[in-house]
């Protein structure tokens, strides 16, 4: 690790959504001042977020401790390069998905969007929350606020349907995080003698034997159920009755990414690659992730709801993060945090599509999506690039990302996890490309429409991920060096 | 500094008492200003014995100045514990004071100095339990807050407020009556009442296997999970609370319990020791499994409950359980769990209850269903609310958080893994509860389907909040708990004081 | 059988605190349950006057010679119990008088509890027209449908 720099920057970097609640609210009755607000919130997070980025080039550490809460666990920040890269995609993903919201909502005429954009901004807070956590028990804190703040959002319809699917992702999330996370939490702090801060060689290492690690393992792992391993996965499916913008949130911006990241978290700074390697642990979780890839893409091709596909096709995604750290390699460290970028961006361009094609007229069925591409030229095309992204072919971002994520299984010698990968990476062809095919190649059923594309807001935000998703396949930029240091600093 | 800031703290309640019912013969409008003026006196005293805590260690205090020999004076000796239940006593006290001010015209009309005189005896009862250094002087002080609680639920106007009332005192009586008839046995074995000096004769005379000293312990244990409502001896707890005036209610739910849980408490640290209570007595992984009972059994009753106050009470069961099983662990953190939830249980119950009193206040009822839509309606209260909750169900930072980990710490460090289990379904039993409260008060009536209204927002819904006294308690008592977590390890610390070897007569 | 005789009072307020308890559990008539309680606590008051019997004892009076009006301010703080060089206050002449004088306390007590509850089953009686149990749980289970 770096020299540590001491700086409030991170703190204010989560607050400033926070704060900017309270002029939202206030502005309830004028929706653009309203508006405007979250736009001014969402771009001085993401500048503050990109302030700090020169330091952490350096090698630099930045830390933060905001209250002394049980002694030798601090209520903590602390920027490395795995919390910035993750910082630097939801900052940046907020802003475009607060433009896309904003043509959303207004394209629906829905209500209680004050509400929406408030908890929005508080779901925002605790997600930076988590990306500069300097320990397990501040990760937990932001964890469970992110939890709670997005429950309004997933309900937002308030609706029967809204209110299963509220109970589903409040089951899953909150069962996990108090039932294993909790427990496993206080044993950390237990073995550790009351020190529960990430380390690059790994909090609990030397201190654990072979059960108690491989015990603590499954608790931490599956307990972080927002990373989406099977079996506490129904969550996600569930999370869909959601307006596109959540979901959008809940699968680029925050939720999912919050998962991965903490299990990333805890495998490389709470368990430590050397416990894992001493006891043959990363094996493990390369079966559960690899199983969770396969059946999630066989899952996803049988679903004909769009936004459901879509779910099942992230859970599928995340289980490549979880398996590419789990191989215990530089390059699949570097290739999972990659992924978290990349992915991010793929996913969040095939949301907004799926959003502005309900938007523009109603339809949410893949089957309803023949000859789409003549109506809406600029969303499927934008779909198109996503989906490449996703599936992993250039020139899409996702290609870089699964190059060393193939790589690393190379290295390690995991020949499962790279069939893992390669059959994985068919079947997410396989349920992308007859969408495709059906949206540019097939003639539609009205045939007569011209260009109807949706609301313009939400069409401009499709336009910028997807270029976006082009751009970081030319220049991967900071995600990668940022992936790479962290891989250094690891191993 | 001044000597006999204990006394400035328990003499106040008893006096005033007797004037507030002068003053309800002659002028009833003072007895108010009377009864806040005492509570006001009590709790600057509080907190001025801990501040006297803080420096020295201990306060002791020989009334009428009888040192010696020790057992004949009564001696007053407050410890960390101690110090924080005083203030503890004191704070929860204004705040139900300051709700019932404003709520007492209409559930007691023209009793108004009866109930503030029973209140001031139940304080000062209270506040005597938690200073006293002689174990008779305890069960004096015990009987004074069980007839003073007796009495303030049987006010109530209800229909079956004097039922309920009357098994509380039939329960309540067979509870202190074991109490006392364990401290006769160890006046017979030991000779003394003085706590200290009890500990002190047990040591000298090894008397620890003797079975006069044994059973007196079983005897004031028994009568401690009486009065603490221990499953299955807490029969009488949901009638008494739920139908007791809510003003009553505020004040006895948060505190009685737990008064008797710190009894319990200071018996095993103070009196027997915790060699004799975990080395000597085989029965403490008996006394776990029987909390774990607690536990489920309290949750699960919770479960079936449609009115609210209800529903507290049968988790009041559970919380009562958390204690009893992580004083039980035998270990230092168990044991600081346990008290730490002493206080935390008591905030979190005092602002769940004052929330159910301003929305029975408001609905007429207490039914959960009623409360459609109130995140709209009255969005403090359900705010304060979903803090009270959070803290149940144990979100950090508020202080529910705070215990469980200190009881999940000791359950795993003692190896009691059913305990911890029994801890984390509660915990989400609790989510389960406060959940579908809040899909109540959140989603207000379903049958509308999907949007209600177009564009600008939230066609007007009114708030209709409760009154400033009513909310005001309120507020304080959520941005207590949040306050209580923060400082969670200052206070922590502080009751780790009592709870050194030398304390408590043995290792840990 | 010597046991029986040599602890004679502990079997009386076993016996007594049962029949108290019987009474509390079994009896239907609010009254007779507040009379089972009071049997009960004062079961336990006999218990403890019970063991300030001494053999050969008498009343725990000390008797005041002509004493030095010095050594007497010295005793005036203690009870009889502790007596210095008088020879008529030797505390094994006297009943231990501590048991006694808590029990006042509790005697009291008792007194204050059987007041409140015969006050409470007044309040009752006047809510519901009855004081057998039984009827007041068939009249709440009526009106609570």
């Amino acid at each position: 690790m770096g020299e540590v720099v001491e700086s409030s920057k991170p703190l204010w970097a989560c607050l400033v959504s926070l704060l900017a609640i309270v002029p939202i609210v206030r502005n309830r009755r004028s929706p653009n001042v309203r508006d405007f607000w979250s736009f001014v919130a969402a771009f001085a997070k993401f500048g503050i977020v990109l302030s700090m980025l020169p330091l952490i080039r350096d090698g630099k550490v930045i830390e933060c401790t905001l209250w002394e809460i049980l002694p030798g666990a601090p209520i903590q920040f602390r920027v490395d390069a795995m919390g910035m890269l993750f910082a630097l995609v939801a900052s940046t993903l907020w802003i475009v998905t607060t433009l896309y919201g904003i043509g959303y909502m207004r394209g629906l005429k829905e209500h209680a969007q004050t509400r929406f954009f408030a908890f929005f901004a508080l779901a925002l807070s605790a997600t930076l929350g988590v990306a500069f956590s300097a320990n397990l028990l501040t990760l937990y804190v932001f964890y469970e606020i992110l939890s709670l703040s997005t429950f309004p959002l997933v309900t937002h319809h308030q609706d029967k349907e809204a209110r299963r699917g509220g109970r589903t992702y409040l089951a899953y999330l909150l069962g996990t995080s108090v039932g294993f996370v909790l427990p496993a939490l206080v044993y950390c702090y237990i073995k550790t003698d009351g020190n529960l801060d990430f380390s690059p060689d790994g909090a609990l290492s030397g201190l654990l034997s072979g059960k108690e690690a491989m015990v603590l393992m499954l608790l931490l792992v599956f307990g972080f159920a927002k990373g989406g391993l099977m079996p506490f996965h129904s969550w996600l499916p569930g999370a869909m009755v959601a307006p596109t913008p959540v979901s959008a949130l809940l699968h680029a911006v925050a939720v999912v990414k919050v998962g991965v990241f903490c299990i990333l978290r805890v495998i490389t700074g709470v368990l430590g690659v050397e416990t894992l390697r001493a006891f043959d642990l990363g094996t493990v979780i390369v079966w559960i992730a690899g199983f969770t890839v396969i059946v999630s893409s066989l899952i996803a091709l049988s679903q004909d709801n769009l936004k459901r596909r879509l779910a099942f096709s992230t859970i599928g995604q995340l289980a490549y993060i979880i398996l590419g750290a789990s191989l215990l390699a530089p390059k699949g460290l570097t290739g999972s945090l990659m992924h978290i970028a990349m992915h991010a961006f793929g996913k969040i361009t095939l949301f907004f599509c799926a959003g502005a094609i309900f938007v523009a007229n109603g339809r949410k069925y893949i089957s309803q999506c023949k000859g789409l591409a003549r109506e809406m030229p600029f969303t499927m095309t934008a779909f198109a690039i996503g989906a490449l992204s996703v599936v992993g072919i250039p020139p899409a971002g996702g290609f870089v990302s699964k190059l060393y994520l193939v790589w690393g299984t190379m290295e390690a010698d995991m020949y499962q996890a790279t069939c893992f990968y390669l059959v994985s990476s068919f079947l997410n062809a396989c349920y992308f490309f007859p969408i495709i095919f059906a949206a540019f190649f097939q003639k539609p059923e009205n045939p007569a429409n011209g260009i109807r594309e949706s609301h313009p807001c939400c069409v401009a935000a499709l336009c910028i991920t997807a270029s976006f998703t082009l751009l970081l396949f030319f220049h991967p930029g900071p995600f990668y060096w940022l992936a790479n240091m962290m891989s250094q600093v690891v191993f | 500094m001044f000597d006999h800031t204990l006394m400035l703290t328990i003499l106040p309640c008893f006096f005033a008492a007797l004037a507030v019912t002068a003053c309800g013969l002659w002028k009833p409008r003072w007895s108010l200003p009377v009864a806040l003026l005492s509570v006001g006196i009590s709790l600057f005293g509080s907190l001025a014995v801990l501040a006297e805590v803080m420096t020295q260690g201990r306060v002791q205090y020989f009334l009428g100045n009888w040192s010696e020999p020790r057992g004949i004076g009564i001696e007053f000796n407050v410890d960390p514990i101690s110090s924080l239940m005083l203030v503890l006593i004191c704070v929860v006290s204004l705040l139900s004071l300051i709700y019932a001010s404003g709520k007492i015209t209409e559930e007691l009309p023209g009793k108004e100095p009866l109930f503030y005189a029973l209140f001031l005896l139940l304080m000062g009862g209270l506040l005597g339990i938690c200073m006293t250094a002689d174990a008779f002087n305890l069960y004096v002080m015990l009987e004074i807050t069980s007839l003073t609680s007796y009495a303030l639920v049987a006010m109530g106007n209800g229909r079956r407020a004097a039922f309920s009332a009357y098994n509380y005192v039939i329960m309540g009586t067979i509870g202190a009556s074991f109490y006392l008839l364990g401290v006769g046995y160890l006046y017979i074995r030991t000779g003394s009442l003085n706590m200290a000096d009890i500990f002190r004769i047990i040591q000298l005379e090894s008397l620890q296997g003797s079975p006069t000293i044994t059973v007196a312990f079983i005897m004031i244990l028994i009568g401690m999970l009486v009065k603490m409502a221990f499953f299955p001896l807490s029969g009488w707890l949901p009638n008494a609370y739920t139908h007791a005036p809510s003003v009553t209610g505020n004040f006895v739910a948060p505190l009685m319990t737990k008064v008797s849980v710190y009894v319990m408490v200071r018996m095993i640290i103070t009196v027997f020791g915790i060699e004799f209570t975990f080395d000597h007595l085989p029965w403490g992984q008996t006394v776990v499994w029987l909390a774990i009972l607690a536990i489920v059994a309290g949750s699960i009753m919770a479960l079936g409950q449609s009115d609210l106050k209800r529903m507290l009470c049968c988790l009041i069961i559970a919380e009562v359980g958390y204690m009893v099983g992580g004083a039980w662990l035998a270990n230092i953190h168990g044991m600081t769990g346990a008290v730490f939830h002493i206080f935390s249980d008591a905030a979190m119950t005092l602002c769940l209850f004052l929330a159910a009193g301003i929305f029975h206040h408001k609905n007429g009822t207490g039914e959960i269903g009623s409360l459609e839509g109130h995140f709209r309606k009255m969005p403090i209260t359900m705010a304060a609310f979903t803090l009270g909750a959070f803290s149940m169900i144990g979100v950090p930072p508020t202080c529910g958080f705070f215990s469980k980990f200190y009881l999940i710490r000791g359950g795993l460090e003692s190896g009691q893994y059913g305990y911890v289990v029994a801890l984390l379904l509660s915990s989400l039993v609790n989510a389960i509860l406060f959940f579908r409260i809040f899909e109540t008060a959140y989603f207000g009536n379903l049958s509308e389907g999907h949007h209600d209204a177009h564009g600008n927002d939230d066609h007007e819904v009114e708030i209709d909040e409760a009154p400033p006294t009513m909310l005001a308690p309120l507020v304080a008592t959520a941005a207590g708990l949040v306050a209580i977590g923060l400082f969670n390890s200052e206070i922590a610390g502080f009751i780790q004081r009592s709870l050194t070897p030398l304390a408590v007569g043995g290792t840990w | 059988m010597d046991l029986l005789i040599d602890r004679f009072n502990y079997f009386a307020y076993v016996v007594l605190m049962m029949i108290g308890l019987h009474a509390i559990i079994s009896k239907r008539n609010l009254i007779k349950k507040l009379i089972g309680m009071s049997i009960f606590q004062t079961a336990i008051i006999l218990f403890f006057v019970s063991i300030g019997v001494k053999e050969g004892s008498t009343i725990p009076i000390s008797e005041h010679h002509a004493e030095p009006a010095a050594e007497h301010g010295a005793q005036a703080g203690h009870h009889g119990e502790h007596g210095s060089a008088g020879h008529t206050n030797n505390p094994d002449h006297f009943a231990n008088p501590l048991p006694h004088v808590l029990m006042l306390t509790a005697i009291v007590v008792g007194v204050a509890t059987l007041g409140l509850g015969l006050a409470i089953t007044q309040k009752i009686y006047r809510q519901y027209g009855s004081i057998e149990e039984d009827e007041i749980l068939e009249k709440l289970r009526s009106t609570d449908v």
